[in-house]
């Protein structure tokens, strides 16, 4: 079917001090198992061409990226239609590799908060340095937003990608409009 | 008469005038004014009543000190009390009126509780309202409380909006004053983020209004500099309006940032609450005056001598036309000094202190043909609602009027103490300094982090340095120790020199005149706001409060919302003149965050209206919330109890999707049920761990009801399991326990079984899920086709994966309802297409959506358990006749060692029945069924509750779960339930399930 739609049908928001839009549906594939795990690096490089990211980093490269979630969880984005292909593959080459490998692709929504005043929107939901200084492309961050789990990266200058389970998707994107009101910018960052 | 002065007035805007209104007249005031300059500018002293007498009170300090001058702010939406005048920034169409009078400010009736203070000393309301017993709460509570309070409520929901900021640095600053800024540069110099806070709208602090040099230069040009140096530095964040709150473990400060509270304009949020972790915190915090304690002194016109100051310097504003300064320490002389410069005549300078030679300050008054009287006190001050006059008399003596000297202005000035609250907030310590009479942060006692090195440091005055010389010393070293205690190398760079002034030194004096008697006393106030005078305090110290703690709250001394900022020290000083004991014995009360009053909407932030809290939302909430959904809350979720249609109550509703699910087809969002996969080698050990039954032998594509208990073997879950591949399961949990049951098996799995191969991933979002239930169920499927979904093919407690009408599905075939059932997992961005998909192919087979009150009676009519409603964290399956899905085989599960003692084997044991009242009525939920006799609190004995009661419209009668002792051999029997309605239900112990019990209709 093509009928797949995302949480909020793609809502977007641009009035206040940053621009708000569901992004559209992510291929997204959970993975558990030993990280330094031979088999597995190799595994999750021959489908993403990418390395295992270190430590609360995420790897990307065009359509493709992982997330390093957890000592021995790794988020892997790829193209929405290509999820069963990488599913399939994962769980051929690591058949005899104790892991675990979802689609999660369906179970979060992202959206992208955008504009000189991205960063202030997220300080003011985020319990996290995200200073310039601090929190820079390539860093990701598994966190909260005010009441929910969420996490987050900057694929580029005054652009945050944050992600949220589905189910909050409503919650979070009010959230983000609010916290993004007009006039509530504090040009810090 | 207070008025504005043609000179002076540094921090206004004369060329913008600002109208305000205060209690209904319209008044004028400049751009810059406070709403207390303003006020004085129009004449307008007195600002309120006090809260115990009601006695006329006037403005008293310039700044977050002041105890009377207390407002209520705005209108409706935007009304608030208890707002300071002296802090209240001036704006355009500014609505103020005054508290705690009746019926006005002029006239207020409560003002003869002044003639009875004598009868109502310290502790009065403690010992008149406690006997009778029983009038406490009729009588005297709500006529206390109706009298109580200085500001009314709101009424209206707040129309603003509030939010959170999470900040980082390495240095927070705390206070714009010339230390601030100081400290905040000697810091920043080393490269450390730095934060500054500052309270009030202008950077400088009091040094701007006393004058002074550092490095040669005036301290304004040193602000100005400063500032600008500041704010070109990257890694300096400046923020005025912005009160440094608290301190808190983790060097977590707490900033309150006003940003339209100032101005007529209210695009954006209101306050803000500024969340900040910082490695150092520096409080320069400025100080305090205090005022001295004489008869009178709390007549509107009596003022704080620094606020005087103030007014003239800042504001412009004359306080009076003629003043008395009184004081005990050479500062006051700096007053004095400008009010004659600006024009304004001084009376005389009561100086408590005998010197010996003049200082400079003394001298410079006297030369400016100032009238100074040495030694001497105020006996009384003269005057209603202003003061008229002041009786002179000797400090040294019992109050003998010497003279009566005509003035409307008294500055008074008692010294001053550091502001050492956010010094204490987290544990910092106090000593007391002999030389200037004040605690003082011991800087060997400060508060310490996780490392146990400090993490706070003062700074300037705040740490006791008062002269501009000691200050800037201290501050700068102060900056630089911050940044080093934050990791980072400071340059030897030698430190600004502020300038000296010699002053004489201040001599402690907490009572004038020293020998006062009970009449002067009992009118010399110490704490405005709550109305604690002297005598309070002493007969406080006289009936046996000596812990000042204890003192404080019997008499109320410091308990009010300026939190004692003017009555502690002096406070305490009588309590311990009272208790003959040196101050620093007697203590201080603590000190407790915030600084000054925060607003509640800072506190909440964001989380208010539509983001106040999360709700989940299944991929087919908007379709039931187009589709006539009664919402129920399910945790965070929102699920349909019922689909009310037009013309339709609730319960018509559930009663037709009862019937329609069992004669036709029901269709059912279970979207909500927990999902979660666990997989690896270790697998099946691990669930029958976690599962009273056994898991591990289930075979690939088939389903297994298993129950869940904690440690204590008390029912935490329950849910359908089903085996996907040799390696990998799906449980399926409740509703509320998906995250639960989820952090349960990440839990044990890192802690205890941590060498088992097994990870578990959460994917109850991954999946819309749909139940659909009815003899018509398997049409449906059909119809949509692709699949063989018939009795053979797929057997009760199987499951399989397919196409679907073009959708990729998995199909269980399970049933919480005793019917024909099929719950089909589809991906949940294509849960509403499939959903109208079932809806279009079942709609000639009377297809129609249920909800979850639906699904209860459905269950109940099984004898079906629902964890929630028959168990409650104190019930063990063996209670619910569960015992079948205790393993005996198992060596071991969760729970079951547990399920060993005694107690949980005991026959007594509340166990499930199910009940019918005789009539065919519904029992009342949650019902006790009494027992023959009372026990020791002379309540009826119990032998059982009520778990779950429906009307059944199937079986046209109610219908209810209970737990009873022993109640599965008492079938038959009659127990009694009263319910809260006055009557009694009687109701026969039945066999639980109901409907169908051969289980006919499911295995079809």
């Amino acid at each position: 079917m093509s009928d797949e739609v995302s949480a909020l049908g793609g809502v977007t928001r641009s009035e206040g001090i940053a621009k708000v839009t569901e992004m559209p549906l992510q291929g997204m594939v959970t993975v558990r198992g030993d990280l330094s795990d031979k088999v597995l690096k190799k595994a999750i490089l021959a489908v993403t061409k990418l390395e295992v990211p270190v430590l609360a980093e995420i790897n990307q490269v065009g359509e493709y990226a992982l997330c390093w979630m957890s000592p021995d969880e790794l988020l892997l984005f790829c193209p929405y239609a290509s999820v069963e292909i990488i599913l399939a593959k994962l769980n051929k080459s690591l058949l005899k590799t104790h892991s675990l490998v979802a689609d999660i692709s369906d179970a979060r929504t992202i959206f992208c908060v955008s504009g000189s005043m991205a960063r202030d929107v997220i300080a003011k939901l985020a319990p996290v340095d995200i200073s310039p200084k601090a929190f820079q492309n390539g860093m990701f961050r598994r966190s909260r937003l005010a009441q929910v789990s969420a996490a987050f990266w900057m694929p580029a200058d005054e652009v945050v990608h944050v992600i949220c389970f589905r189910s909050h998707a409503q919650y979070v994107f009010t959230l983000l409009k609010v916290a993004a009101q007009k006039g509530s910018g504090l040009n810090v960052f | 008469m207070s008025a504005r002065l043609s000179a002076y007035g540094r921090l206004l805007n004369k060329a913008r005038s600002v109208n305000f209104t205060f209690n209904g007249k319209k008044f004028r005031g400049y751009e810059g004014d406070t709403l207390a300059s303003a006020l004085l500018a129009n004449g307008q002293i007195l600002v309120g009543r006090s809260f115990k007498y009601h006695r006329p009170r006037g403005i008293v300090a310039a700044g977050v000190e002041e105890p009377n001058a207390l407002v209520n702010l705005g209108v409706e939406g935007n009304f608030e009390p208890n707002q300071r005048a002296t802090t209240t920034e001036l704006f355009e169409g500014l609505l103020a009126t005054s508290q705690n009078h009746w019926p006005s400010l002029e006239f207020d009736l409560g003002a003869l509780n002044s003639k009875l203070s004598r009868f109502m000393p310290a502790g009065f309301y403690y010992k008149m309202f406690i006997h009778p017993r029983p009038l406490w709460k009729y009588v005297y509570e709500p006529f206390i409380r109706h009298a109580a309070g200085l500001g009314k409520a709101p009424k209206n929901r707040d129309a603003d909006t509030y939010e959170h900021f999470y900040a980082f640095c390495d240095v927070l600053v705390i206070g714009g004053g010339i230390a601030g800024l100081h400290s905040a540069k000697a810091a920043a110099k080393s490269g450390a983020r730095v934060i500054v806070l500052e309270q009030s709208a202008h950077w400088g602090g009091r040094a701007l209004v006393d004058g002074g040099e550092v490095d040669g230069s005036p301290v304004d040009n040193v602000v100005d500099k400063l500032l600008t140096e500041l704010s070109s530095l990257e890694n300096v964040t400046l923020r005025n309006r912005a009160t440094g709150a608290g301190i808190y473990d983790h060097g977590y400060a707490l900033g309150y940032e006003r940003l339209t509270d100032h101005t007529s304009d209210n695009a954006g949020p209101r306050h803000r609450l500024w969340r900040i972790r910082a490695s150092h915190v520096v409080t320069a915090t400025g100080a305090i005056e205090r005022p001295l304690s004489f008869s009178g002194n709390d007549v509107p016109g009596v003022m704080l001598a620094s606020a005087v100051r103030d007014y003239v310097v800042n504001y412009g504003v004359g306080v009076g036309d003629r003043t008395v300064i009184v004081t005990n320490n050479d500062d006051a002389y700096r007053t004095a000094i400008i009010l004659k410069k600006s024009g304004l005549v001084v009376q005389a300078i009561l100086d408590a202190r005998m010197l010996a030679v003049d200082s400079p300050l003394v001298a410079e008054a006297k030369s400016v043909g100032i009238r100074v009287l040495m030694g001497h006190a105020i006996s009384k001050v003269l005057g209603g609602k202003r003061v008229t006059a002041i009786e002179v008399c000797s400090q040294a003596g019992r109050g003998t009027v010497l003279e009566k000297i005509e003035c409307d202005t008294v500055a008074m000035s008692g010294g001053w103490s550091p502001v050492v609250h956010l010094w204490s907030h987290c544990g910092g310590k106090l000593i007391w300094d002999e030389n200037f009479s004040m605690f003082r942060p011991d800087v060997d006692k400060a508060p310490k982090g996780v490392d146990g090195t400090a993490f706070v440091s003062p700074a300037g005055s705040a740490n006791g340095h008062f002269g501009l010389m000691e200050l800037i010393g201290d501050a700068h070293a102060m900056g630089q120790g911050a940044a080093e205690a934050a990791g980072f190398v400071c340059k030897r760079a030698s430190a600004p020199e502020g300038s000296y002034i010699e002053e004489a030194p201040m001599v402690p004096v907490w009572l004038m005149p020293q020998g006062a008697n009970f009449a002067l006393r009992s009118k010399s106030w110490l704490d405005y706001q709550n109305d604690v005078k002297v005598t309070d305090v002493q007969l406080a110290a006289q009936e046996g409060f000596e812990s000042v703690e204890h003192a404080k709250r019997y008499t109320t001394l410091g308990m009010a919302t300026d939190q004692g900022k003017l009555s502690n020290i002096n406070g305490l000083a009588i309590l311990s003149d009272a208790l003959n004991q040196p101050i620093p014995q007697t203590g201080t009360t603590t000190f407790r965050p915030p600084y000054t009053p925060i607003s509640l909407g800072a506190i909440a932030g964001e989380a208010r209206g539509e983001v106040f809290q999360p709700v989940r939302r299944t991929p087919m909430h908007d379709w039931h919330d187009a589709n006539g959904a009664s919402w129920e809350p399910v945790g965070q979720w929102r699920r349909p109890y019922a689909y009310v249609q037009p013309s339709e109550s609730i319960q018509d509703a559930v009663m037709r999707e009862v019937k329609n699910t069992r004669e036709n087809v029901g269709l059912l969002d279970a979207s909500t049920l927990g999902k979660i996969l666990v997989k690896g080698p270790d697998a099946g050990k691990f669930l029958d761990m976690l599962y009273t039954n056994v898991m591990s032998t289930l075979k690939s594509g088939k389903c297994r009801y298993g129950l869940m208990c904690n440690e204590n073997g008390f029912l935490i879950d329950d849910g359908v399991v089903a085996r996907i591949n040799e390696e990998t399961f799906l449980c399926h949990t409740t509703t509320g326990g998906a995250e639960s049951i989820y952090g349960h098996m990440e839990e044990w799995l890192q802690t205890e079984w941590w060498d088992w191969n097994v990870y578990v991933a959460n994917v109850t979002e991954q999946f819309a899920q749909i139940a659909l239930v009815g003899p018509n169920a398997r049409q449906v499927l059909e119809r949509l086709s692709g699949m063989d979904v018939s009795k053979d093919a797929l057997k009760f407690m199987e499951w399989t994966d397919g196409l679907l009408g073009g959708f990729d599905v998995r199909i269980f075939r399970i049933s919480f309802s005793g019917e024909l059932s099929f719950e089909i997992v589809i991906r949940s961005s294509e849960g509403q297409t499939f959903w109208n998909a079932l809806i279009k192919a079942g709609k000639d087979l009377g297809i129609m959506p249920y909800g979850t009150e639906a699904l209860h009676i459905l269950r109940a009519e099984k004898g079906f358990i629902m964890i929630g409603d028959e168990t409650d964290g104190t019930v063990i399956p063996q209670d619910l006749g569960l015992h079948w899905a205790l393993s005996k085989k198992k060596e071991d599960y969760i729970g079951k060692r547990a399920h060993a003692r005694s107690h949980m084997s005991n026959p007594e044991r509340w166990q499930l029945v199910g009940l019918e009242t005789l009539d065919g009525s519904v029992l009342p939920d949650g019902a006790y069924a009494v027992a023959e006799g009372v026990n020791a609190n002379g309540q009826n004995n119990v032998q059982g509750r009520v778990t779950s009661s429906y009307h059944s419209p199937n079986l046209n009668k109610g219908i209810a779960m209970g737990l009873v002792i022993d109640g599965p051999n008492r079938m038959g029997q009659i127990i009694d339930f009263p319910g809260t309605d006055g009557k009694t239900y009687q109701a026969k112990i039945v066999n639980s399930v109901f409907y169908d019990p051969e289980g006919e209709k499911q295995n079809v």
